[in-house]
């Protein structure tokens, strides 16, 4: 049995907060390790989405009327909590799109295709990318003959960074880099790969898809020019995602979408855009998203992002010390939790990742097995597939109790 | 027994940890490859015809699931003999009946890589696994 947590989160009181985590599976307690896919929403995120289409929906920006002001002030509003929640300066830093990787889409083609990238400019980026931070700099590659650098990681799942400063010239304009990966946890020195950057004179772009959910983020410390994440990881709806950026980056980045609401005026051939941040939010936005995703920012301001990686840190540390026992199981990525979030990729001798998670699945344990869209690290690694247990606000020590007692069932099952 | 033991039947491991008619064939007539990008299960199929254009051997490749693979084992193991128009007829229903288990609609994917893969090693492009 799991020894009493210190007391960090009130797991129970956050438990009770998420309708899902009532139900049960095939009459098994539901036990959701794969937050880093898609977090659980609390009712609170569920009631603001529901109330703004039961009591006050209406398009914003355009309608003079009462409902349509409330709607406005409720979306920007969120705008504003999202630009504290992140360090950011003002609220016209925050872009809101449908994903993290639409917001790396809006980078690579707003300011490296129709931009700042010329033939022979160069882009950095790292072998543990998700494939949202990898394909969209292939664009640029293939229509404006950029050269592609990637930094390796060392066996451990942290990057080289003395590789890194070898990738560096006045010829890099982009450096990419997740600040923490899906597949290994390690939290990347963002801090010191942007100091760096800019010391080239490049700019760079954070992938915090992964990281934004988890832990204190301050953009301004960071050094990050642009930085994207997703609602959904982090207790928001699907759907709604932000793309922060400093206003000179914002400025020189032209929009995707074209059409309402991102112009000042149109006329037939012709059209002049609307301001930062609107000029990226063409057609109508997804406002319950967007307050949903208010509400998930203010319930994790109020547990408070040092306790959640704190409470993340302990339960990671437990279960690479109780995985770390079982025989014919390897774990993948830093051991240390300091340099760790709460992602374990793991494979079991003889079993294959998904044949994993359906005998975990029976015992109603939701892990992901497969490539977690980062082939190019997977290749790394030479592993076909890892199975992945990831933890959030809402597990505890005995959801890593149960994930271990199933993985002695699959080697039960396969021995 | 609850759902996993029955996707984990005796069947399926047996055909998992001991595979039949797994390896290279040199002189193949038929040879196929495919995988699943959703999971990367990988089947190779070879197929030997004789004179009178049956089976006269057959072996599989490949690496995945212990669905995909028991499931490529399973099926080498209908063909020798066969003519290359019963081959042809060689379908889902009958690999599934061989199979035995239930199926979600993912793992119905890895059950039918190798079925997709002796129909691309027919000529016959439509996917068995739609």
């Amino acid at each position: 049995m799991a020894k009493p947590a210190k007391v960090l989160l009130n797991v129970p009181a956050i438990k009770a907060d998420f309708p899902i985590l009532q139900r049960k599976v095939r009459d098994k307690r539901l036990v959701y390790l794969d937050s880093a896919a898609t977090s659980q929403k609390p009712k609170q995120v569920i009631d603001a989405t529901s109330d703004f289409y039961s009591r006050y929906n209406a398009n914003v920006h355009r309608a003079i009327y009462e409902l349509g002001e409330e709607a406005t002030r409720e979306y920007e509003g969120a705008r504003e909590k999202i630009a504290a929640f992140i360090g950011a300066k003002s609220p016209n830093e925050i872009v809101f799109t449908k994903s993290t990787t639409e917001s790396l889409n809006i980078v690579a083609y707003g300011y490296g295709l129709k931009g700042k990238i010329q033939k022979g400019d160069e882009i950095v980026g790292t072998v543990m990318e998700h494939h949202s931070n990898h394909v969209p700099w292939h664009f640029v590659k293939d229509h404006n003959g950029a050269v592609l650098k990637y930094v390796d990681v060392n066996d451990d799942g942290t990057l080289k960074m003395e590789q890194y400063d070898d990738l560096l010239s006045k010829r890099t304009k982009i450096v990419t880099v997740a600040l923490c990966s899906n597949v290994l946890g390690t939290i990347n020195p963002v801090k010191e790969i942007a100091k760096r950057a800019h010391e080239v004179g490049a700019i760079c772009v954070v992938d915090a898809a992964q990281a934004a959910p988890h832990m204190s983020i301050d953009v301004r410390d960071l050094g990050a020019d642009f930085l994207a994440f997703s609602g959904h990881k982090m207790l928001g709806p699907t759907g709604i995602g932000v793309l922060y950026g400093t206003p000179e980056s914002l400025e020189a980045t032209e929009p995707l979408l074209g059409g309402g609401e991102m112009i000042r005026e149109v006329h037939l051939g012709r059209a002049a855009w609307n301001d930062v941040p609107y000029k990226f939010e063409g057609g109508t936005p997804n406002i319950a998203g967007a307050i949903g995703l208010g509400v998930a920012v203010d319930y994790l301001t109020k547990l408070g992002m040092e306790a959640i990686r704190a409470h993340e840190m302990e339960i990671t540390q437990y279960a690479l010390e109780k995985i770390g026992r079982l025989k014919g199981v390897t774990t993948y990525g830093p051991k240390d939790v300091k340099k760790k979030a709460g992602v374990v990729s793991f494979t079991i001798d003889n079993a294959h990742p998904h044949d994993i998670a359906s005998i975990l699945d029976v015992e109603g344990i939701c892990i992901r097995s497969g490539h977690h869209c980062a082939q190019p690290l997977m290749e790394r690694f030479d592993l076909p597939a890892t199975a992945r247990a990831s933890f959030y606000v809402y597990n505890d020590l005995e959801d890593v109790d149960a994930l271990v007692s199933g993985m002695k069932r699959v080697q039960e099952v396969f021995a | 027994m609850s759902a996993a033991y029955d996707l984990y039947q005796e069947q399926i491991l047996d055909h998992y940890k001991r595979p039949r008619n797994k390896g290279p064939l040199p002189g193949a007539t038929l040879n196929a490859r495919d995988s699943n990008p959703l999971c990367g299960d990988e089947v190779v199929l070879h197929v030997k015809l004789n004179g009178s254009e049956q089976v006269s051997d057959v072996r599989f490749e490949g690496q995945g699931c212990a669905i995909s693979q028991a499931s490529a084992s399973m099926l080498t193991t209908m063909l020798k003999g066969l003519t290359t128009s019963e081959l042809r007829a060689v379908n889902r229903e009958a690999l599934l009946k061989k199979l035995g288990i239930p199926l979600s609609a993912v793992r119905l994917k890895c059950a039918l890589l190798s079925l997709h893969v002796l129909r691309l090693a027919l000529g016959e492009p439509k996917d068995v696994r739609a």
